[in-house]
């Protein structure tokens, strides 16, 4: 548990190097993972949570206590990692609510219009057993995501910010995020129904 | 409220973002269809299992870079480096 966000500025503004310890810390693990919706190489991710940090070091000063300062420093590396994304071109507009369209299950799951119970499940899901093996299945479906999808469902399901947090730090509106994390999180799901079909996951 | 429907208002409804009428269609619809339980149950299952991801860390010589750099620019009145660059 860190202090208030008062005393670990003031402690960044005095030089107090255990403060800045327990920051780095506690958030660089989380900052990578953030950083790597943004950039190709997992060395370009380190690279850009470095350089948050540097920019935090020199930008302290000027830190005005509106946001935590946890979105802060999230926010000057979402920052370097997207003018780090536009350069290995791999950054996509925040702006549009839906960008990648389309339903987050496979319409052929559901009835069509002319059948009984049209938009109704066509065989319901399998039921799964939960196994160990999940978390590889987690993590690389995680990777498959697209950027933005990827991004807000670390900081809420990952990193367990709230959706007010994703908000601040990522500067998009609470409608914007929620279809995000929807699509991210259907995305994982789906990963892991193929996961149980196929590799006999007792289904 | 069809199934199709239900799969997508998930989120939705887990955040408390749905208006009255969606929210009370949802859980009657729940209460009636095994299978679109079943896909609740399955994504909240997701959810768990994303907050379950083992944490990372930095490299060990990149951390020891940053805490060089945190003692430099503390304790330097001359500045070794230049202005912030990164920060808005």
């Amino acid at each position: 548990m860190l202090p208030a966000d008062k005393v670990l500025v003031a402690g960044l503004r005095s030089g107090d190097e255990a403060t800045f310890v327990s920051l780095l810390d506690a958030w660089s693990g989380s900052m990578i993972r953030l950083a790597r919706g943004f950039v190709s190489t997992d060395a370009s991710a380190e690279e850009v949570v470095q350089d948050t940090w540097l920019a935090v070091i020199r930008g302290i000063d000027g830190f005005r206590g509106t946001a935590s300062l946890r979105t802060w420093v999230y926010r000057i590396l979402v920052n370097t990692a997207k003018k780090r994304g536009v350069k290995e071109k791999r950054t996509v507009p925040w702006t549009s609510v839906d960008p990648d369209g389309g339903p987050t299950v496979d319409p052929s799951r559901f009835r069509g219009a002319d059948e009984g119970f049209p938009g109704h499940w066509r065989e319901f899901p399998e039921p799964w057993v939960l196994d160990g093996e999940l978390r590889q299945v987690v993590g690389r479906a995680l990777d498959d995501l697209p950027e933005r999808q990827r991004v807000v469902v670390v900081l809420r399901d990952v990193e367990g910010h709230t959706s007010e947090e994703v908000c601040a730090m990522l500067e998009i509106s609470p409608a914007n995020q929620r279809v995000l994390l929807h699509r991210g999180r259907a995305a994982v799901r789906a990963c892991l129904e193929t996961y149980f079909a196929t590799s006999g996951g007792t289904a | 409220m069809t199934c199709e429907e239900f799969v997508e208002l998930v989120t939705a409804f887990l955040e408390g973002a749905l208006d009255e009428a969606a929210e009370r269609a949802f859980v009657e619809h729940l209460a009636e269809c095994q299978g679109c339980e079943r896909y609740l149950d399955q994504f909240r299952a997701t959810i768990a299992e994303l907050g379950e991801l083992p944490p990372e860390s930095l490299p060990d010589e990149t951390r020891e870079r940053l805490l060089d750099a945190f003692r430099t620019w503390g304790h330097a009145t001359d500045g070794p480096a230049g202005p912030p660059e990164h920060h808005r």
